[in-house]
């Protein structure tokens, strides 16, 4: 390792640097700013607790600080339901999408050389065409006069249309149906790179298939399901377009909170108190994942 | 054996059936006369004539389209210069939280990065609109880019580099001469995905447009929302199709040079 860096290596290393610092970093500072800000009627519409350029009086400006956004989520019960909620909606799909992804990333894994780069290829396809209009394609197939009622009603197993179109279960659906590829992703890595020794080798010593499943595949795929599932698990909580067309009204989910907050009545400050305490949640997913990522490929 | 290859082959045609059948009955009904959702009423293309009357969503694909290209071209600059410090820079300082700042866009609510970034240019007093998305989409794209090039760098052989040195290449000769070359596919790669983050992206873009540029996903979304046209089929269709062209274009040259390093 060189002591000094030479002027190229500095800008490699300092163009990224600069602008996630810009970009990333400084915008959650000022979240956080504007959470500790009042609500005012003005453009922009909080009252601004200091600014840049103040110098000193900034620090006396900061006995201006609000907490009143924080008491305001703390008061409402809606807020903690719509934290709750989402945690729950989020979970719930992450199981599912487990459940769905499992057996075919299993299968992927297993199929012969020449099938693997296809099944791979046509399992991520789906996540290169638009989320907006795979999550819309659902609301054709749930809507009470939908594809999927129709489809029932005409082969006689329902005589009532079934109403999961605006509801937490269409939700759900969409989760899974949006996030499976991010699940079968990790899920076929891990399964894929497991030595086929092994089963042969459980297979000679008297195992069963489904004992040597549950006593290697499964274990030894653990990696992948923890990668998967907070893949899912993590963004789901925040997810907002999701529960927004598929949900019904009384789907309470905290980025669609945000978003009323934000853009319905203008409250700028509690949108961003809403922000830095979902922020707060994910930290502990995110440090598994990043701890995770980073496990995956050292260097 | 035999019962579980049928098992697996039960769990593929399940698998694909659910990821594909969605998708496949937007293209269908796309085509179709009726209004009505549930209503075959013969095959037209009724709907896509009508589009190109539409002039503010050709208005707006185009904003899309231009925002996808410049934002996608930089986060391909900037995310490419981010996997080779990750990859070959070793233990230099603040690493970790230059890694934790990669990683964490990926997984972070798009409500909270679309918020955050508008805060940020509000606070600027930036004007929003086609730079501010731009901005937005550059961002969220770096990070992707970085990720991908950063794997693809790792499982590239050192000693390529190390015998281009012995040869009297400087080190940053090498990695333009020998290590870009090499990682091309993965920048490419890099640089479609960014491009479909952009082009996809109906969250970050909502918070961060100006009026003037509402993008294509702004404005399906708010029609979507009205209930299901038979419009919204018709321009769906299309964007799979691109898309779906893209991906044969990226899988085929992919395999050849595959073949090609083989050979």
């Amino acid at each position: 390792m060189k002591a000094r860096r030479s002027l190229a290596e500095r800008l490699v290393l300092g163009a990224p640097w600069v602008w996630l610092l810009v970009f990333f970093l400084i915008p959650f500072l000022i979240v956080v700013k504007i959470s500790l800000s009042q609500a005012a009627l003005a453009q922009p519409p909080y009252a601004p607790v200091f600014a840049l350029g103040d110098g000193w009086e900034a620090l006396e400006k900061l006995k201006e600080l609000s907490l009143a956004a924080y008491a305001g989520l703390a008061d409402d019960w809606l807020y903690a339901e719509a934290y709750l909620s989402s945690l729950r909606l989020a979970a719930v799909s992450t199981a599912f999408t487990l459940a769905v992804a499992y057996p075919l990333a299993y299968a992927m894994a297993r199929a012969s050389h020449r099938w693997r780069p296809i099944l791979l290829v046509l399992a991520i396809a789906p996540f290169w065409t638009s989320f907006l209009i795979r999550v819309y394609a659902w609301i054709t197939i749930l809507k009470d006069e939908g594809l999927l009622n129709h489809a029932l009603l005409s082969l006689g197993l329902i005589s009532e249309p079934l109403h999961i179109f605006a509801s937490d279960e269409a939700v759900v659906i969409g989760i899974v149906y949006s996030y499976l590829p991010f699940m079968v992703l990790p899920l076929y890595n891990a399964i894929a790179r497991q030595p086929p020794d092994l089963l042969e080798a459980a297979a000679d010593l008297g195992a069963s298939p489904t004992a040597a499943f549950w006593r290697i595949t499964a274990p030894l795929s653990a990696p992948g399901v923890v990668a998967g599932c907070l893949l899912v698990f993590i963004p789901a909580i925040g997810e907002f377009v999701i529960p927004d067309l598929l949900g019904g009204s009384d789907t309470l989910m905290i980025g669609r909170t945000l978003w009323i907050e934000f853009f319905d009545n203008r409250d700028w400050p509690t949108a961003s108190a809403v922000a830095v305490v979902l922020l707060a949640l994910l930290v502990v997913p995110m440090a598994f994942y990043e701890r995770s990522q980073m496990a995956e490929t050292p260097s | 054996m035999k019962q579980s290859s049928f098992v697996r082959s039960a769990a593929l045609l399940f698998g694909f059936a659910f990821l594909y059948a969605p998708i496949a009955l937007l293209v269908i009904y796309s085509f179709n006369a009726s209004r009505l959702v549930t209503v075959w009423g013969g095959f037209s293309t009724r709907w896509y004539g009508s589009l190109l009357e539409n002039d503010q969503l050709i208005a707006s694909a185009w904003i899309s389209l231009r925002i996808a290209l410049v934002s996608a071209l930089i986060a391909t600059i900037v995310g490419t210069c981010a996997a080779i410090a990750l990859a070959r820079f070793g233990r230099f300082r603040g690493r970790l939280a230059f890694s934790s700042m990669i990683y964490a866009p990926l997984v972070m609510p798009e409500v909270i990065t679309g918020l955050s970034l508008l805060l940020l240019f509000v606070a600027l007093d930036i004007p929003r609109g086609f730079w501010t998305v731009v901005v937005a989409h550059a961002t969220l794209g770096m990070c992707f880019v970085a990720v991908v090039v950063h794997a693809r760098l790792l499982t590239l052989d050192r000693s390529l580099e190390e015998a281009a040195m012995d040869l009297g290449a400087t080190p940053g000769g090498a990695l333009l001469r020998v290590t870009l070359p090499l990682a091309a596919p993965s920048i490419l790669a890099g640089y479609a995905l960014a491009f479909i983050l952009s082009i996809d992206d109906v969250v970050i873009a909502s918070f961060t447009s100006g009026p003037g540029s509402t993008t294509l996903p702004m404005r399906i979304y708010s029609q979507v929302r009205l209930g299901v046209t038979p419009e919204i089929n018709a321009v769906s269709t299309i964007l799979i199709g691109m898309v779906a062209l893209i991906l044969a274009v990226g899988v085929l040259t992919s395999l050849r040079s595959d073949a090609s390093v083989r050979d």
